[in-house]
Order: C-alpha cells, then structure tokens, then sequence
C-alpha cells in the first residue's frame, strides 16, 4: 500500500501553529541557552582577570576560549551522590527546579521583530511568575541536603529572592501602566530606536530600581550571600556535586540572561535600534547589560544580611510605590 | 547631624558607587600587571633571591673563593650544604731538607703560612633550603651568595640537587659571571659589593 502523503499532510496542518512555535522555540532555546552559559561563563572569568590586571583563563585553547567546555565536561564526569540523610527525592527534584523554568521564562521575550515566541498579553507575568520556582528550588536544596549551613544559607537566599521581588514586580508595573499592557512586545513597539525614545528616559528611577533588585533576584555580587556562604561556611547548594552544581550555575547565568533580557525589552527599546536588524541590537543591548552586571560583581563588595533587606524594605520599596503613585497621577491628571 | 548634613552624606556614598565603577572600569582598559610567563619574563632580578651558587675567584673564574672552613655547612639550619676538603699533599722528607724553616734557625717562632684549602665537593641540595641566607652571611670570605635563577622546573626531587662546583665550572666556561666578581684578588676580601 503506498504511503497516503495527502492525509498525513492533512494531519500536519491540523496541528495549532502556536504548538508548532513553541517546540520550534524550545530547540532553539536548547541551543542558545547552553551556548550563552558557555561564553557567559568565559567573558566572567575574562572580565575577573582583566579587572584584576591579570589574564583570565589563557591556555586551554587560544586565550582560553575553550576553558568552560573543559570546566562542562569536568562537572558531567563527576560522581552524583546524595549525602547521607538528605531527603531522596527533594535532594534531586532542587536541581532539576532550578533549571525546570528556565525554558519557560525566555518564552515571552521579544528577540526580535517577529521572533517572539509567545506574544500573549501577560507576558510579563508568566515570567515573573515562573521566576518564582527558582526560589522554591532554593529553599528545597537547602532543606533537602540535612545540613545546617545549607538550611540557613538557603533560609537567606529565600528571604533576599522573595524580599526583591516586589519592588521588581512594582518598577516594571510602572512601565506597564503607563505603555497599558504587560504584553512586552507591545512595550518594546511603544519605544523608538534612538535612546532617547526609549522607557528609560521616561521612568529612569523604575530602571534603576528594577536592575538593582534583578541583580538581587540571580544572587549575583553585591547580593550574593546565598552563593558566598560557600566560601564563608556553606551556601544552599554544597551538597551538590558535579552536574548537580551544574544545573544551580547554568541556571543563575540563564537567570541573568532573562533578567537583562527583560530590562532590555521593557526599559532599554528591546529590538529597536537603527540599521542593523533588530535581533543584534537586542542582543548587543542584553550581552551590554551583563557586562554592567560582571562589572558590579568585581566593583562592588557583598553586603551584610540586614544591610541587604533595610535596602530593600527602607529604600527600594517606597522608591518604588512612590514611583508607581507619581505615574499613575501622571498619566491620569496631566 | 542635621538632616542637610545626612543627606550630603548619603549623596556621598552614593557618588562612591559610580567612582567605585570608574576605579574598576579604568582597571579593565589597562595594561596587565601580571608577568605572563613563558611568553614574558621578568627582566630586574638583581634583586631576586635564587639558589645559592659558589663565587668565582677574581683570578680563576672556575675557583670559588671558598676556603673550606664548614663554617656555611654548621651554620645551616636546614643541613642541606655538604663540603668535602680537597686532600693536602703531605710535605715529602725532600721538600724538608731542601728548604729549612730559616726563622727557626734563627731561633724565632715560626710563622706557618697554612696552605689553602679547596673544595673537593660542594653539594647544595636545594628540596631542604629555605633561602634564609644564614649560609651567605656567614660565609667569611663571601664565597656564597643568591643566584637569579627564578625559571625553575624539574621532574623530580633529583633535579634539585646542585653540583654548585660543576655549577661554577660551567659559569666561568660561558663566561656568565657577574660584573662585581673581578674585584680583589685576596682571597679573603669579601668584594666591593661588601656581602649579599
């Protein structure tokens, strides 16, 4: 019998296009999010050296390009093993948590003109949402591992993630009340391709305090208490080994990619730029933010705990409502 | 504090900030600090305490100054010198006779002049040496000082065990020796350069 190509053709077309988007998007995402964590981990350890007047990685490979794949293949070959009297099964569910909704967060981002995968009216809630299990994921590999260190390490990096997380959610609810929607394809369309035409210049303190509290929300330095705990007594992810570690650190640097990317789409013009595609500008403006970001980590030294969440309850938060009120009067008075 | 007087100083901290990022910024753009070696090495080591090494005679470069007193071999703490005296011929009956003792046929003390005594051996093993310098310092007619080697790597612990005379041998054969060696000929002028 031969083949009947008519009504499997006739099947394909039958699938939703969304459907088709999205898994076309996630293989794209397998690629592109292990790609950035390979020259994202580079250009950390390059930039370290080069704040530090010292080289960087320079002998694996030409000025050490291949540095991260040694580092990748030297994590995948290690031993996972569970410490003794660490619950089995939240021990391993943490780890593959903190990188579960990675995927999903780069979902919404606009990358480009047409290359938004979801482009839903709520796009920037699911990621703010979605963001949240990675504070689960923490909270669970620092009960899971039976240690102390890790439980008060993990007790930390949960209360700085949740505390953050408001003035985030109130800088970028600016943005939204005054472009009207939390679709971020549609705010990046609200903004021109010259600086001055972009969010920034109208909400410069919700910029502000939305990269000040995204730093915080991916524990990079100066807020990286759950991370330094490792090299003080223990952070929330000691126990860990090998690829297990792996999933924490790949997931921080895609945090990070989705954080700037957010603020890149919201308050720096997204896409828009002049000449060049729009996809590059994108990514230029996402990889210049993360340079800020590595430039804060070797600028800057880490805080204490109460210094951490006085900055937050006693400056950022009403920074932010006040912002939120002087907007929201704006827009609806003048 | 008045309230104007706290908020020049939080504006203050916060200025910090952006000069903190300007110190670090103007880091990144310049040149490196580190000596990347082997594709740079550093070029002033005057100063720079190696493994000891022998000094030359200013007549006989090959010679150290050495007059195997053991003096360096009691001194250190870590006993990683050992030194083996050159056998003395003994005075022949012939060379008694032929030349006799003219102070003592005068009736005075005689005034032995003792004859010099080289090393035969001068091992340094350099796994047990801490570089404290004791040995340089005690060394009275300075035969000992700090080399410049910096650039040092063996496969094992055999490798660090000098010959500092087979050293020496080799030095004064290519003719590396350094500008202050050819100063006094006494042997027990410890240089123009006054010790280490």
């Amino acid at each position: 019998m031969r083949f009947d190509w008519s009504f499997w053709l006739a099947a394909l077309h039958e699938i939703p296009e969304e459907f088709v988007r999205i898994v076309a998007a996630l293989v794209a995402l397998c690629v592109f999010i292990p790609a950035n964590a390979l020259v994202l981990v580079y250009l950390e350890r390059k930039v370290a050296g080069h704040v530090q007047r010292r080289p960087g990685p320079f002998e694996v490979g030409p000025h050490g390009i291949l540095q991260t794949v040694a580092d990748a293949l030297k994590l995948v070959g290690k031993q996972l093993f569970r410490p003794y009297g660490a619950d089995r099964v939240l021990f391993w569910l943490a780890a593959i948590l903190a990188f579960a909704p990675v995927f999903v967060l780069f979902l919404p981002i606009p990358f480009g003109p047409v290359l938004t995968t979801l482009d839903v009216n709520l796009g920037l809630l699911l990621i703010l949402a979605f963001a949240g299990v990675n504070v689960l994921s923490i909270c669970l590999a620092g009960w899971s591992a039976n240690n102390k260190w890790s439980l008060i390490g993990a007790a930390r990096g949960v209360a700085q993630c949740v505390a953050y997380e408001i003035p985030l959610l109130l800088a970028l609810l600016a943005v939204a009340f005054m472009k009207g929607s939390l679709n971020l394809s549609q705010i990046v369309q609200g903004q021109g391709n010259w600086p001055w035409q972009w969010n920034v210049v109208t909400q410069p303190i919700a910029f502000l305090v939305y990269f000040v509290c995204a730093v915080a929300e991916t524990n990079r330095s100066p807020f990286d208490l759950p991370e330094a705990e490792s090299e003080l007594t223990a952070g929330f992810h000691t126990e860990y080994s090998g690829m297990g570690f792996g999933m924490f650190f790949l997931s921080e640097y895609a945090n990070m990619i989705v954080v700037c990317a957010v603020a890149v789409s919201v308050f720096l013009g997204g896409w828009k730029g002049p000449l060049l595609p729009g996809s590059w500008w994108f990514l230029g403006k996402v990889y210049g933010l993360l340079l800020v970001i590595m430039w804060f980590r070797w600028t800057y030294p880490r805080v204490r705990f109460d210094q951490l969440l006085n900055l937050n309850w006693k400056w950022l938060m009403p920074l932010s409502i006040a912002n939120l009120v002087l907007t929201a009067f704006v827009m609806k008075v003048v | 504090m008045t309230k104007v007087e706290a908020l020049k100083q939080r504006l203050a901290r916060i200025w910090s900030l952006i000069v903190g990022l300007k110190v670090t910024g103007t880091f990144f753009v310049s040149p490196q600090i580190t000596v990347h070696y082997p594709r740079q090495t550093v070029r002033n080591m005057e100063t720079f305490h190696g493994p000891v090494e022998l000094v030359p005679r200013p007549d006989d470069p090959a010679k150290p100054r050495c007059i195997v007193c053991m003096q360096c071999v009691s001194a250190c703490p870590s006993k990683c010198l050992s030194v083996v005296p050159k056998p003395q011929p003994r005075a022949s009956a012939e060379g008694q006779e032929a030349h006799p003792k003219p102070a003592e046929a005068k009736g005075d003390k005689a005034a032995k002049k003792p004859a010099a005594k080289e090393p035969l051996k001068f091992m340094y093993d350099f796994t047990l040496c801490s570089l404290c310098g004791t040995c340089v310092e005690t060394c009275p007619v300075g035969s000992l000082r700090f080399s410049h080697d910096a650039y040092l790597a063996g496969p094992d612990k055999a490798a660090f065990v000098y010959d500092l005379l087979a050293r020496l041998a080799g030095q004064a054969a290519a003719g590396c020796g350094r500008a202050e060696d050819k100063g006094s000929a006494r042997v027990d002028d410890r240089g123009a350069k006054g010790g280490v």
